[in-house]
């Protein structure tokens, strides 16, 4: 494992029991960093509008993201498209903090992602399923969150994918050594990592929560089930008050275990946003890249 | 020995992971009612100074921690936490506790290409590892405070009293000999006060 990917494991170690919010210009940048989030995601479009205008959706212009990376002072991340190694280079060269190879935008590789071994900047990757997950960590990612579905408002996805991830490692956990080779073959990954997962009971790297996160108690939910952070995307600013909704979900993520506190969160945060249920939609963008 | 380790966001864990390697107690402190008079010491994690910070304030535990510390409760703190004790900073409005006299410089290595890990000399301890991620340093110490080290001419660690601060992450590494430093700080304390 070289230096890099270790400091950028490290970086997500610091994110860790933090809200990552979808933002789409500086003042919603600077209104995310205000109500507590530990880093913003710097996307044109927030996936319930690019769920809404259909067509082909890519990485952001680097102009706009350059405008919330001086606008805060938190670390920023941004997508790119699955598979596009030029997005991945021309993010790194404007120093991003983290780039997420996302199913959000349309993917550009239906057979390849990218090998993130290359680069020294970090990504994150979604996963439905332990298999997905540590094939997106043997080809360089140093953070995972689930796919959920995004720009659905609708948590079933995440609570679907983050409950199957858990429980697959708690099933590998109580496996003989010997039956580790077939459970790799299962998986479709590496053997050790694997084995890494037998040995400690947990991914190598921070795993957070994403995809149709829309309250307080949803964020709530999504540590209880085993994440380590929540990303929020249309969540906050499809919202009827988005400052108090972001506020209230940050302070959730830190005290999950609290249903009093998490009561008084919840307490008159305006409208929600309206969401799809997941029989209403035509897209499943969780099944991009596998 | 009990420490209490703020867990408002950020590498909490890593810390109690730490301390409980070295055969010591840590409890997560994420709301008022988890800060108790029995605290022998403090820990102050790597994370998002901002986010801490806010959370702080509004979940009133701002006060009490700031009274613990000025009544003499040893405190280390790492990273972010560094800069929740500085009394000063030089490239942000936002200062915090502010109970160390020292100047912080936030992101100072720049974004997190500028991460990097390096072995360099800690006073009383020896050569050990150093983590920095998005890390501060210390810009300039008051006379009060004492530069325990020095990285490419950049104060990296401090003490005051019986506060410590490093603007790497020991608690990244394998290495236990700075936490095992602040627990001596705490033993030290927890001695004079039966005496």
């Amino acid at each position: 494992m070289s230096d890099r990917y270790e400091l950028n494991k490290n970086l997500a170690q610091m994110l860790k029991g933090g809200v990552i919010m979808d933002v789409s210009s500086p003042e919603q940048a600077k209104i995310a960093e205000a109500a507590g989030a530990c880093a913003v995601m710097a996307l044109e479009r927030i996936p319930a509008d690019i769920r809404a205008a259909g067509g082909v959706s890519r990485m952001s212009d680097p102009t706009m993201i350059r405008g919330i990376q001086k606008a805060v002072s938190i670390p920023v991340m941004a997508k790119v498209r699955i598979g596009h190694i030029a997005e991945a280079q021309i993010l790194q060269a404007i120093e991003i903090d983290y780039i997420d190879e996302s199913e959000v935008l349309s993917p550009a590789d239906d057979t390849y992602h990218i090998d993130k071994t290359c680069f020294d900047v970090p990504f994150v990757c979604g996963a439905k399923d332990l298999g997905e997950a540590l094939r997106r960590i043997s080809e360089g990612a140093s953070m995972i969150r689930t796919k959920g579905e995004p720009g659905t408002g609708d948590v079933i996805q995440a609570v679907r994918h983050m409950r199957l991830i858990m429980s697959e490692m708690r099933r590998l956990q109580s496996m003989r050594d010997d039956e580790l080779y077939q459970a790799a073959k299962e998986h479709r990954c590496d053997y050790d990592l694997v084995k890494y997962v037998h040995d400690n009971g947990k991914l190598p790297v921070v795993n957070f929560a994403a995809g149709g996160i829309a309250t307080p108690a949803d964020a709530a939910l999504m540590m209880l089930l085993g994440a380590e952070g929540v990303f929020v995307g249309s969540g906050i600013f499809k919202s009827g008050n988005p400052a108090k909704r972001a506020a209230a979900i940050v302070k959730a993520v830190t005290n999950y275990r609290d249903p009093k506190m998490l009561a008084e969160l919840s307490e008159d945060l305006g409208e929600a946003m309206v969401g799809i249920n997941e029989q209403e939609i035509a897209l499943l963008m969780a099944e991009r890249g596998k | 020995m009990k420490i209490g380790v703020l867990a408002l966001q950020g590498a909490f864990a890593e810390h109690l992971s730490s301390l409980s390697r070295l055969g010591v107690t840590g409890v997560e402190l994420r709301q008022r009612a988890d800060i108790t008079p029995d605290l022998d010491g403090l820990v102050l994690p790597g994370g998002e100074s901002t986010v801490m910070g806010k959370l702080l304030r509004e979940l009133d535990m701002f006060a009490p921690l700031k009274t613990m510390i000025q009544g003499g409760m040893p405190v280390f703190s790492t990273c972010a936490g560094l800069i929740l004790l500085a009394a000063r900073a030089d490239n942000q409005e936002k200062t915090y506790f502010e109970v160390m006299d020292i100047t912080v410089r936030r992101n100072a290595y720049g974004r997190q290409l500028g991460s990097f890990s390096t072995q360099a000399e800690f006073a009383g301890i020896g050569v050990i590892p150093m983590i920095f991620i998005r890390a501060p340093y210390i810009s300039a110490v008051g006379p009060q405070a004492q530069i325990l080290a020095v990285v490419d001419g950049h104060i990296v660690a401090a003490r005051q009293d019986a506060m410590l601060c490093t603007a790497f992450h020991p608690e990244l590494s394998s290495d236990l000999r700075v936490h095992d430093y602040f627990l001596r700080t705490v033993a030290g304390r927890a001695a004079g006060n039966a005496a």
